[in-house]
């Protein structure tokens, strides 16, 4: 095990371990970051768009001839006029269509149908009550079961499409997987639903586009987390030139997946603006976001797990089907159709696997982003720890126990999985140990079984583990693409005269503190105070071509082309500095931002170099001090923790609170302590909500619960546990600095958690599941064997 | 999220803003704290043609004892209500029940009247009104009437108010005797209605039995419901885990809440019975002293 990190720059210069204020925060909470609907352009037009009310329907015809009368209304964008451009329909990221605007069928609430251009943002939302759209209504079709058995045909537009099968997909093997359990000692299964959940970032999406009709220019300012992939898209989509695209993001208020996609708005507006001459303003309400954009999750899944008499797994079988809406839309490595779901074999050691996956159609809104999660590892995740925490009181042991006999264990690294996901380094049993020691783990034990043993007792408790292994940071380009672009991802340095720098990036800040952190890895490398780097990101006419940021790549990917392109520039330094000290190259020594010759107390700093790389570089050598780097990852990296959570279930209402919750992550080196601690303390909170009370549901006609936030639930610092956190450090053998990603561990694995430890609590009466979230109704439904729906 | 164009007054006086309503008729509607008329408009399920914002009329903003009862003025907030000395003095019900509407930014806007007003069965203050036997005053230019609070809520969002009128004041009655009461409140979340809200009240007579009863219950039948059958049936009786236990099977029995994503109705009616009988438990505890 691995110790923390210990800094080996100063604090002045603030690299790598320094918790060093975000550089970024200074404006954001003085209220001085430009989002989306801070832009406002001269002559600029607003634009609103008209939903669909209903889940499924046949456009019979669409009037708008009332809104076009009214006073600033300039066009009524129709899904008609669009197909005169061949911009009705669209490609998703998964290689399916989707409709911008409806023209023959609406397949989902609150599906695009109409877009109005105003003069004024009140006068086009007046505007879409005068839209008289004739809908002659379908059946609905809400969930993959009833779509698999209807012969109501969802994507009946689609050439070739008989069904309604959005993708099927395997991984693993199956006979060695099917020997595993006919010689299985004992089989735990587990059924369970992955709600639908919705990443909700506070700013919605919006987008301002400004086509300049006299030089071609197209300048699209919009909430994205992949700027250059989507200026590739709009290129091959609209067949607008590349090099006349430029795609703006500005500071970003939230993104956790949500903004990866192209959604209709950006086409409509970028359209409009083309159309009419002038900017197009675009902001989308909370409900439309809600209501609209990429979902996440919505996975019914069902799994198995073979043991041998010693309580070894030997096997897992896994069968996944997804409710895709109405347009298989997921934002994933194009590869894998249920993206990296096959890493459902955890934190164990097995040798045979086998996972199926099958997506449906459905009249939902279409997405399945990933919110804050590496493609489904969420989903995995959650589906491997609930079950090994099932599987251990079937057998009888502790589901600490159960997993420290099953974990992979440190010298097994590299790990080739069954499943064909090669794990670069861990010690799961380090961090176990480091979270049952922090929580106090055996005295929770001995309270528990002293109050849970009263049969009348009116509070339960209960003690959820999980300890989850994580995928990130796409990736090796042999194996990720999106649409074929691969997903390396780059950086640009350039060190000035006065020894000040400027970094600029392929990744994509949505407040994660990139102007911070990829400053931070710079500072390490040169030695330059982090606080003389500018970090510059979002502008593709002024940034490296990359794939943006999700999945947590950023520092996997961006951040080693950070590092590596930093070592590039020292590697000149270095010549540089042995021009000035008139040595050899081999005989300077290097310490953060200085050189030395050896056995001297001659030396040159790098601001020093940077200067006479400007003014006094040596005849043969090129001016400047600059680089750029494009890195393709060798392999992911998987990050790892254990979470553990006690709750206490209230049994005559069904609530329940958590009492104490440790959180023990391993995400490799850490860049800025804050910022990671920051990151998992979010994660948790976002974990905490699915499993307590978030999720996106519809009733039997497709109307969406969950379209605003009284229904769709966050929860505040009132409900949000309190969280202790730990750290072990296990570097990535692979990664420059020895990183892994954090963004997003604590999401994927927090979850499992809180469910396990409800489900602890309820153990010893009989129930064995509840499905997220584990709302009142359901605990209280559990306990006294209450059908309760949903 | 945008509302459909209004009008808007801003009167500086009581006066002035009934006289502004009696020539606006049914297209004035008063504006107080806002807290859930703005959102409706922004969602455009409400569509006023006129606002009459009374936040200048500061003579409404009052909380205050005298003549037996306490009196929260149109403009006290939520959180005026939950900080205020006089409140947690006079009545536990209401002391109990103000924190738990809505969330800090609500309660610094919202006010308590306004809740009222609104009648949404799904909203807190008036199950406590109707167990605490609460009545509202109504002024118009030409007059005021109180109105029992039984008499003001005639359904799911509908008071009694003529067009015209507005409410000024709530009154609750003070406590005769040694009397207690709680507010018990399911929610998903900090800012969430009601799954289930339960408001009990009661009062002890020299002998320690039951003087008087009140229960209140939200969110569980088409307008926030007084249970007066368990209240009449409690008068007489000697307090105690036996007497709540009927109070609330009546209770049980008496709502009738929705299936929805907040839970069966099945379940609601089981909340609404275990927290009938936790309400007056810790009713009973402070009308002792103990609580």
């Amino acid at each position: 095990m691995t110790t923390v990190h210990e800094p080996r720059t100063s604090p002045e210069v603030g690299g790598i371990g320094h918790s060093v204020r975000r550089k970024e925060d200074d404006r954001f909470i003085r209220g001085a970051g430009s989002y989306m609907d801070d832009l406002n352009l001269p002559g600029m037009l607003h634009m609103a768009i008209l939903r669909s009310p209903v889940a499924h329907a046949t456009i019979n015809s669409i009037d708008s001839s009332a809104a076009m009368e009214i006073e600033g209304v300039l066009a009524v964008v129709t899904g008609e006029a669009l197909a005169a451009h061949g911009l009705a329909w669209m490609p998703t990221l998964s290689g399916d269509t989707q409709a911008v605007l409806a023209t023959d069928k609406v397949r989902f609430q609150g599906q695009e149908v109409a877009a109005v251009i105003a003069t004024d943002p009140y006068i086009a939302h007046d505007a879409l009550s005068h839209i008289d759209v004739d809908y002659e209504e379908l059946e609905a079709i809400t969930t993959p079961q009833q779509s698999l058995a209807t012969s109501t045909l969802i994507r009946d537009e689609k050439e070739g499409q008989t069904d309604n099968v959005a993708y099927t997909w395997e991984a693993g093997e199956q006979d060695s997987t099917d020997a595993a359990f006919a010689a299985a000692a004992r089989v735990v299964s587990l059924d369970t639903h992955y709600p639908r959940s919705h990443p909700a970032p506070l700013e919605t999406c919006g987008v301002v586009a400004d086509v300049n009709s006299i030089t071609g220019q197209a300048t699209i300012y919009m909430t994205s987390q992949a700027p250059h992939a989507i200026r590739t898209v709009f290129a091959l989509v609209a067949g607008l030139p590349e090099e006349k695209i430029r795609i703006v993001t500005q500071d970003i208020g939230g993104g956790f997946g949500n903004k990866v996609p192209v959604y209709p708005g950006y086409v409509v507006a970028t359209a409009a603006s083309l159309l009419i001459g002038k900017p197009v303003k675009w902001i989308e309400s909370r409900t439309e976001n809600l209501i609209s954009t990429g979902f996440a999750r919505d996975f019914h899944m069902h799994a198995e797990l073979a043991l041998d008499g010693s309580n070894r797994i030997t096997a897992m079988r896994a069968g996944i089907l997804s409710d895709q809406g109405a347009f298989f839309s997921d934002a994933q490595p194009t590869q894998f159709r249920a993206g990296l779901f096959h890493i459902c074999t955890g934190s164990y050691d097995f040798p045979a696997a086998h996972v199926t996956a099958k997506g449906a159609y459905t009249n939902k809104a279409p997405g399945g982003v990933a919110y804050r999660c590496s493609f489904r590892v969420t989903e995995a995740s959650y589906l491997i720890e609930r079950l090994v925490d099932n599987a251990a009181r079937e057998v009888g042991m502790d589901p600490a126990d159960f997993r420290a006999l099953n974990f992979i264990r440190e010298d097994q690294f590299p790990y080739l999985s069954p499943t064909g996901f090669v794990y670069d380094s861990g010690n799961y049993h380090g961090a176990m140990d480091k979270a049952k020691e922090m929580i106090g783990y055996d005295g929770w034990r001995d309270r528990q079984a002293e109050q849970n043993s009263d049969p009348d007792a009116s509070k339960l408790i209960g003690i959820g583990v999980a300890s989850f292994t994580e995928v990130v940071g796409a990736g090796p380009s042999r194996q990720y693409d999106i649409l074929g672009l691969k997903m390396f991802d780059s950086a640009e340095l350039r060190i000035h005269p006065t020894g000040k720098a400027i970094l600029k990036l392929g990744v994509q800040t949505q407040g994660q503190g990139h102007e911070t952190t990829f400053a931070q890895i710079v500072a390490e490398e040169l030695g330059i105070p982090y606080s003389d780097i500018k970090v510059m990101y979002g502008d593709t006419d002024n940034t490296p071509y990359g794939l943006g940021t999700y999945a947590s790549r950023s520092t996997p990917v961006g951040g080693a082309a950070t590092a590596v392109v930093s070592r590039k520039i020292r590697a000149k330094a270095q010549k540089l500095a042995a021009h000035l000290l008139e040595a050899a190259e081999e005989d300077l020594d290097w310490e953060p931002g200085k050189f030395t010759v050896k056995g001297t107390d001659q030396s040159v700093t790098i601001q020093d170099v940077a200067f006479a790389a400007y003014t006094n570089h040596p005849v043969g050598m090129e001016a400047g001090l600059e680089g750029v780097t494009y890195y393709d990852p060798p392999n992911m990296t998987y990050p790892f923790g254990t979470y553990i959570v006690v709750v206490e279930v209230d049994t005559g209402d069904g609530t329940w609170k958590v009492l104490e919750m440790v959180a023990v992550d391993d995400c490799g080196v850490r860049i800025n302590p804050m910022i990671v601690d920051g990151q998992i303390a979010g994660g948790l909170t976002e974990g905490f909500a699915k499993a307590n009370m978030q999720w996106i549901t519809f009733d039997d006609d497709g109307n969406c619960i969950g379209s605003n936030f009284m229904d769709y639930l966050v929860p505040t610092a009132w409900e949000t546990p309190r969280y202790q956190l730990g750290e072990t450090v296990t570097p990535s053998p692979h990664h420059p600095i020895g990183a892994k990603g954090v963004g997003e561990s604590a999401t994927v694995g927090s979850p499992a958690a809180f469910t396990n430890a409800v489900i602890d609590a309820l153990w010893s009466r009989g129930v064995s599941n509840i499905d997220m979230p584990v709302l009142p109704h359901r605990v209280w439904g559990a306990l006294n064997g209450v059908e309760v729906s949903p | 999220m945008y509302p459909s164009a209004f009008e808007y007054s801003a009167p500086g006086s009581l006066e002035e803003a009934l006289a502004t309503l009696a020539e606006l008729g049914d297209e004035g509607r008063v504006l107080a704290g806002g807290q859930s008329l703005i959102p409706m408009m922004k969602l455009r399920l409400a569509a006023p043609g006129h606002l009459v914002d009374i936040n200048g009329v500061n003579e409404l903003a009052h909380i205050s004892e005298s003549n037996g009862h306490l009196a929260v003025g149109a403009l006290a907030r939520h959180a005026d209500v939950a900080s205020s000395e006089a409140v947690s003095r006079h009545n536990h019900t209401l002391a109990s029940a103000a924190p738990w509407v809505s969330d800090p930014l609500v309660r610094n806007r919202g006010t308590l009247c306004g809740s009222v007003a609104h009648c949404d069965p799904e909203g807190d203050w008036n199950s406590v009104m109707l167990a605490v036997g609460a009545s509202v005053v109504a002024r118009s230019s030409s007059g005021e009437r109180v109105i029992p609070i039984t008499d003001f809520i005639v359904d799911f969002f509908t008071n009694s108010l003529d067009s015209g009128e507005m409410v000024t004041e709530v009154r609750i009655p003070a406590y005769q005797g040694s009397a207690g009461g709680a507010y018990l409140k399911l929610e998903r979340k900090v800012g969430d209605y009601a799954t289930v809200g339960v408001a009990t009240h009661l009062v002890l007579d020299g002998s320690g039995n039951v003087a008087e009863a009140g229960l209140g219950l939200t969110a569980v039948y088409g307008h926030n419901l007084k249970v007066t059958e368990a209240e009449d049936m409690m008068v007489g009786q000697v307090p105690g885990p036996e007497l709540f236990a009927e109070a609330a099977a009546i209770a049980a029995s008496a709502c009738d809440p929705d299936d929805n994503v907040r839970g069966p109705a099945e379940y609601k009616r089981a909340v609404v019975a275990e927290y009938t009988r936790r309400g007056f438990a810790q009713a009973l505890a402070q009308a002792r002293g103990e609580g």
